[in-house]
């Protein structure tokens, strides 16, 4: 803070600690603290607020863990969130490597930049297009077609499938960016010193570059994971039939029930399991939390 | 144990920049060698060609005479020693040090006890467990030395690997270097700017400019015999004056100068009626009285002495404004003259040498 106020003066440091503060009470933290409040009291007509049965309950929690759809529709949720994520991991790791590693810097700038192009047009948009690629009689099954690698269209838009691609799609640079910056931060001659004492490629990746790498592997799997499970647009957009995501059952509470108890209850369950799941992973591969926070 | 290393005519080129030009040497088996030469004249990009991280443009490598042409950094019979060292911060010392072993399947035994005795080696004690952040400078360098030598390479490359150290440790370091390499037998590659390492530690140096490699030799002979101007004025002190060969006669030659005529063994490129220079060592002058007549004198008046300890460096002017260095021996019984005193500079036709500017390449292209 001291710092701030020698590099940029008093009142300009003052008033961007008033903008970050109001950034984090007034859009975060009390939004959040009144859907928290609306989530233990109960969604009742107008007449009977104030009186005898309106009380802080959990009753609005209990509701689903007396759903065993909603039950289901949770771990669905959660199972192919964590498939979006190791998919963009996978995709990822090497992608990040090649452009810290492997290219020239000048090349790296050029791809980073048409990486980011497309995150100027709305996630809604993007989403769109995807549904356009996929469809039954999209350009997707056409070029497959075209070139003979299949025989007939493929119904890309059915189960999870259209999803898990958008959401892959939607949220892959949230992964690219923080493992490419850790791998950058990796000393060149340590990738050649492992390979000088007689490591083989994946052995130098497993033993020099994916332990330095995993801070930013473990924060852009958080984020990518975090963001799936919260999403509303993609899974709406791509959805199939059958594929119902977690978001759309609070959606459909607060919007559609005009229940905005249970919905935000629904909200806090998903963000407090997430959490959980997040703390128990991290837990099992042995990072910490401030690791990701570097 | 150990092998011979051989750079047969090797050309590097970054785009259109030659950055190793036409290098050949035969490194023997067990050697301790040293590539010497300012910053930027190749040093490095020669180790990377060694050890396999770069292809040469032009010419082999070949070690045990085995052209390595295609061979990967990871299967050459080298071990490199980093400039940065470049140990794994993530693992402890022990892991470090066996890093090579483990990546060849050496059960966690075995190479626990191997780290145990290469700590020993090293004399490095009770650092197994410890993490690398933990070391001194000296004790990291140490721990980098014990990594290479754990793959027990036929070649051990080191890339200028004591210039982090302060200069009491670069001192002991240099001959605890040179024990270990005496110990193991290994062949070393050392690159270093430093002429007195290079000097030091090495049974041969080669000494470089601008990517050509300009004389190969001991120690003693680079230093007592340079084959060029390069190679003296890099390597050593000198006083330095220009002019023109104008007989010769056996290895000796009459070099007239506009500071008088001088006799002076005739260096390798040079020969009669040829501009050069005349390089003459401090060491090797002496300053007598004024009125003296001697062969290779020149008149000058003491203008400086600066008292190095052991030896007194005495700087003097001649007529023509020039300034050399002559250094004497301290003996308090016999003082150096003061300043403003008027004598002669004197050396002996063996000890200086007529010689040419350096080659830009050895191979006359
Ligand atoms: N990968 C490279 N690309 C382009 N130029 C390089 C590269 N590596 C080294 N050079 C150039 O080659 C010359 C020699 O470099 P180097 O071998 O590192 O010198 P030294 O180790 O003797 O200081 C320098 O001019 C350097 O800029
Ligand atoms: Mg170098």
């Amino acid at each position: 803070m001291q710092e701030l106020i020698r590099r940029y003066g008093i009142s300009l440091s003052v008033m961007m600690a008033a903008m970050t503060a109001f950034w984090l009470l007034a859009l975060v933290v009390i939004p959040n603290l009144v859907l928290f409040k609306f989530s233990f009291r109960l969604y009742l007509p107008v007449d009977q607020l104030g009186g005898p049965n309106d009380v802080y309950t959990l009753k609005n929690y209990v509701t689903f863990f007396n759903s065993p759809i909603h039950i289901n529709v949770f771990f669905l949720t959660i199972l192919y969130s964590s498939l979006v994520t190791i998919i963009c991991l996978a995709i990822t790791y090497p992608l990040a490597y090649i452009l810290a590693k492997v290219l020239k810097p000048t090349d790296t700038a050029t791809f980073f930049l048409v990486l980011l192009i497309p995150l100027w047009v709305s996630e809604i948009l993007r989403s769109f297009a995807w549904f356009i690629i996929l469809s039954m009689q999209g350009p997707l099954n056409a070029i497959l077609t075209g070139i003979g690698l299949i025989d007939k269209p493929i119904r890309w838009i059915s189960g999870f499938q259209s999803v898990v691609i958008g959401l892959v799609y939607a949220y892959i640079l949230f992964m690219l960016f923080p493992i490419y910056n850790a791998i950058q931060a990796l000393d060149t001659n340590q990738i050649e010193a492992s390979q000088d004492l007689g490591a083989s490629t994946w052995r130098t990746h497993w033993r020099v570059v994916i332990p330095h790498a995993k801070p930013g592997i473990a924060s852009g799997c958080v984020m990518v994971f975090m963001l799936c499970a919260g999403s509303v647009v993609v899974p709406t957009t791509l959805a199939s039939t059958n594929s119902r995501w977690f978001t759309e059952i609070i959606q459909q509470w607060m919007f559609e029930g005009l229940d905005w108890n249970v919905g935000s209850a629904y909200a806090f369950l998903l963000l407090a399991l997430c959490i959980l799941f997040v703390s128990l992973v991290m837990r099992v591969l042995n990072v910490r939390l401030v690791d990701i926070a570097k | 144990m150990s092998e011979d290393v051989h750079l047969s005519q090797i050309c590097m080129d970054f785009g259109s920049f030659r950055a190793v030009n036409n290098v050949e040497v035969t490194i023997k088996p067990g050697e301790f060698f040293s590539f010497l030469g300012p910053s930027g004249c190749g040093k490095t990009t020669i180790l990377r060609l060694i050890s396999g991280f770069m292809e040469p443009t032009q010419g082999a490598v070949k070690i045990g005479g085995k052209d390595m042409k295609g061979i990967r950094p990871n299967a050459r019979p080298t071990a490199l020693i980093f400039q940065n060292l470049a140990l794994f911060p993530l693992m402890p010392v022990w892991e470090n040090i066996t890093f090579g072993l483990e990546v060849r399947g050496v059960s966690k035994e075995i190479r626990r006890a191997k780290a145990e005795e290469l700590l020993q080696l090293v004399d490095l004690h009770d650092s197994a467990d410890k993490r690398v952040s933990q070391l001194s400078g000296g004790q990291k360098q140490r721990v980098a030395i014990a990594r290479a030598l754990a793959v027990e390479p036929k070649v051990m490359l080191l890339d200028e690997p004591l210039s982090a150290l302060d200069l009491k440790l670069r001192q002991h370091m240099r001959a605890e270097l040179r024990a270990i390499q005496k110990r193991t037998g290994v062949t070393f590659i050392y690159i270093t700017h430093d002429q007195g390492e290079a000097l030091a530690m090495s049974d041969r140096v080669g000494v470089m400019s601008q990517g050509v490699l300009q004389q190969v030799a001991t120690p003693q002979e680079i230093y007592n015999n340079p084959v060029n101007g390069f190679v003296a004025s890099f390597v050593g002190e000198n006083n330095v004056i220009a002019g023109k060969v104008t007989s010769v006669s056996g290895g000796m030659a009459q070099f007239e100068t506009a500071k008088g005529s001088f006799q002076a063994k005739l260096g390798a490129a040079v020969g009669m009626g040829d501009e050069a220079k005349l390089f003459v060592r401090p060491e090797f002058c002496s300053l007598r009285p004024a009125n003296e007549a001697k062969v290779n004198s020149i008149p000058v008046e003491v203008t400086e002495i600066a008292f190095e300890g052991n030896f007194v460096n005495v700087f003097v002017r001649d007529q023509a404004g020039d300034t050399h260095m002559v250094q004497v021996q301290n003996d308090p019984s016999v003082p150096p003259p003061a300043p403003h005193t008027a004598c002669q500079m004197v050396f002996n036709p063996e000890s200086c040498m007529i010689l040419s500017e350096a080659a830009t390449s050895r191979h006359g292209h």
